[in-house]
């Protein structure tokens, strides 16, 4: 049994612990946000956070995640009440067939919540791990760019609320 | 270690330090078309074997308008504007100033160039090679760029001192052949030892940052990354034919025994486009310096072959049983779960998720270095092309592994593949690359 700390939820799960993460995550856990692309992390589709940082599920076992804070895309909001990331994505239309996009905005949100500006130069640096086969890329920047500002809006409204 | 002071003091009782030597005076930029187009492109070779634009070109920017901050252990230098710009290149600089750079390490104006740029290794190229190169360069786009100001701290930012280095280190004078030596081998002795500058990256050097000449080519480090011995001492578990080294040279992979990377996959990148003569000639060199017919060397081989060979086909559970039952008397316990759930489904062949070709790990060359630098980068960072370029790929951990887990990794690597004792301090080498990683 290993112990899983997922979108805030703690799990525990009944597999090898030899067994990547994204096979748990869709086959165990039923998320499937994260997406099987390459299965030798070069492309990014299968991409989530690991406290806070961008990790390439397909390639990490859960042997060496004990414990630590998991994050998918469906730890950034819901379809009724997406999060500021999905929100930007869907303003911007950034995704085509959609298979490379929960990992783009798993890759994207671990910059933004290390630095709230990135410039387009960050940014594109920042994502060149992550492939798209049907060329959004310009959407894609947008979007990251779009979702950067959302979230600065939402932290000056609730800086305002902490000080009101 | 009385040197640095004792230089210090000597710098400061000669007279004249800003300029060394007579100012060249400065020429119109020669017209493209007074250079013949042969010997331009014989430049154009040279300049891919010494990699000029690995140094004299920015991240992003333009080619040989320099602005790339070189890190040494005395400060930041910047590579210069190599461009035939007027004003902020080498455009007004003639062919005969030009040629006291490489041969003397002084500029067109005569102050001493810090030895960054490898005037001890330059000096030994042919005037006709150095022409050659004067052509190439002057025929390149000329680039208005500035080159960002050193950030040298004292005393290394007064010009005076390099005056004294060379008189301590310096040994102008081009290259003589090996007449014991066929016209091959020859050939790439003066390519390696000369504008290939090898040695810059390949050579320890002492503290105040010259070549060691009793360790030549014994191995040095560069931008955190250790550069391999190219001698007798070479650290690879299996030894290099000249054929194998020129594979590696021209295409950055070889089968048993590496891929290029950190700064050395600039240099395979650029070397692919050289003639082939020249990159057999330099394997024929090299590989006679670290041709070392020892039984002991040769048991060595074996045994990584034979550790290669008996991973292969293991089914992935049987793998991950062996490799964790073979830890248990070992502190790198964990060390080998984390290999056998994370590195070997692509790194022990037959694996279940197996690329088919990343090379395993008893055949490699960063787990016996005498530094954990080079595998703490390749775990965390892993391998990238550049955009555009062809080349193998392997996802970097950083973020998947915490540092506990690769220091105890890394360790494991060492003592089950590199055969060596564990290396001292890796969890300040791990913390240190981790901090760097994160502040990009």
């Amino acid at each position: 049994m290993v112990t899983l700390e997922v979108n805030g939820q703690t799990r525990q799960i009944d597999a090898d612990p030899g067994t990547p993460l994204l096979y748990v995550l869709r086959d165990h856990l039923q998320l499937n946000g994260a997406k099987f692309g390459c299965g030798l992390g070069q492309c990014g589709a299968c991409t989530v956070m690991v406290e806070g940082q961008a990790v390439l599920s397909c390639v990490t076992p859960i042997s060496v995640l004990q414990g630590r804070r998991i994050t998918t895309v469906e730890g950034l909001g819901t379809p009724q009440n997406p999060g500021p990331m999905q929100r930007a994505f869907i303003e911007e239309q950034a995704a085509q067939c959609g298979y490379c996009i929960p990992g783009m905005m798993m890759r994207a949100q671990a910059l933004l919540e290390r630095s709230r500006s990135p410039t387009k130069a960050e940014i594109r640096a920042h994502m060149g791990a992550n492939l798209c086969r049907c060329g959004t890329h310009m959407r894609i920047l947008r979007a990251i760019d779009r979702a950067a500002r959302l979230m600065q809006a939402e932290d000056s409204t609730s800086a305002a609320k902490g000080r009101g | 270690m009385n040197a640095p002071r004792t230089v210090l003091a000597t710098a400061f009782l000669i007279p004249g330090l800003a300029l060394a030597a007579p100012a060249i005076a400065p020429v119109e930029p020669p017209a493209r078309g007074s250079f013949d187009a042969q010997v331009i492109a014989r430049g154009a070779e040279l300049s891919a074997i010494g990699n000029c634009k690995g140094c004299h070109t920015a991240a992003d920017g333009k080619p040989f308008a320099g602005g790339r901050p070189l890190k040494t252990p005395f400060g930041t230098i910047h590579g210069t504007n190599i461009t035939p710009d007027p004003e902020t290149g080498i455009g007004r600089w003639s062919e005969a100033a030009f040629r006291r750079a490489m041969h003397e390490g002084l500029d067109r104006q005569g102050r001493n160039l810090y030895p960054a740029f490898p005037y001890d290794h330059f000096t030994k190229l042919t005037d006709a090679d150095v022409g050659a190169l004067y052509a190439f360069m002057m025929t390149r786009d000329p680039v208005s760029a500035e080159t960002p100001p050193n950030q040298l701290p004292f005393p290394y930012n007064i010009r005076g001192f390099i005056s004294v280095w060379k008189n301590l280190y310096f040994e102008p004078g081009r290259f003589q052949a090996n007449p014991a030596r066929n016209a091959e081998w020859n050939r790439g002795a003066y390519l390696v030892e000369g504008v290939g500058h090898c040695g810059a990256c390949h050579t320890p050097r002492n503290t105040l940052g010259a070549e060691r000449r009793d360790r030549h080519l014994a191995g040095g480090e560069v931008d955190s990354w250790h550069a391999p011995a190219l001698n007798t001492e070479s650290p690879s578990p299996m030894p290099w034919t000249a054929a194998q080294l020129d594979t590696y040279l021209r295409t950055g992979i070889e089968d048993v025994h590496a891929i290029a990377a950190g700064p050395m996959a600039s240099v395979t990148r650029t070397l692919a486009n050289v003639t082939p003569e020249d990159t057999r000639a330099i394997a024929v060199y090299v590989a006679s310096l670290m041709d070392r017919q020892t039984t002991e060397a040769k048991q060595r081989a074996d045994e990584a072959l034979a550790q290669a060979r008996s991973a292969a086909f293991a089914p992935a559970n049987q793998l991950r049983d062996r490799t964790v039952a073979a830890s248990d008397d070992r502190p790198q316990s964990s060390g080998a779960t984390i290999y056998a759930d994370t590195c070997a489904s692509c790194h022990d062949p037959g694996r279940s998720l197996s690329s088919g070709g990343a090379l395993h790990l008893s055949l490699a060359i960063a787990p016996a270095l005498p530094t954990p630098s080079n595998l703490i980068h390749l775990t965390l960072e892993g391998i990238a092309p550049p955009d555009g370029a062809q080349g193998r790929s392997m996802p970097g951990f950083a973020g998947a592994l915490t540092n506990d887990q690769v220091t105890a990794l890394v360790q494991y690597l060492r003592v089950e593949f590199g055969r060596k004792t564990a290396w001292r301090n890796v969890d300040e080498e791990v913390a240190s690359a981790v901090n760097d990683i994160n502040a990009r």
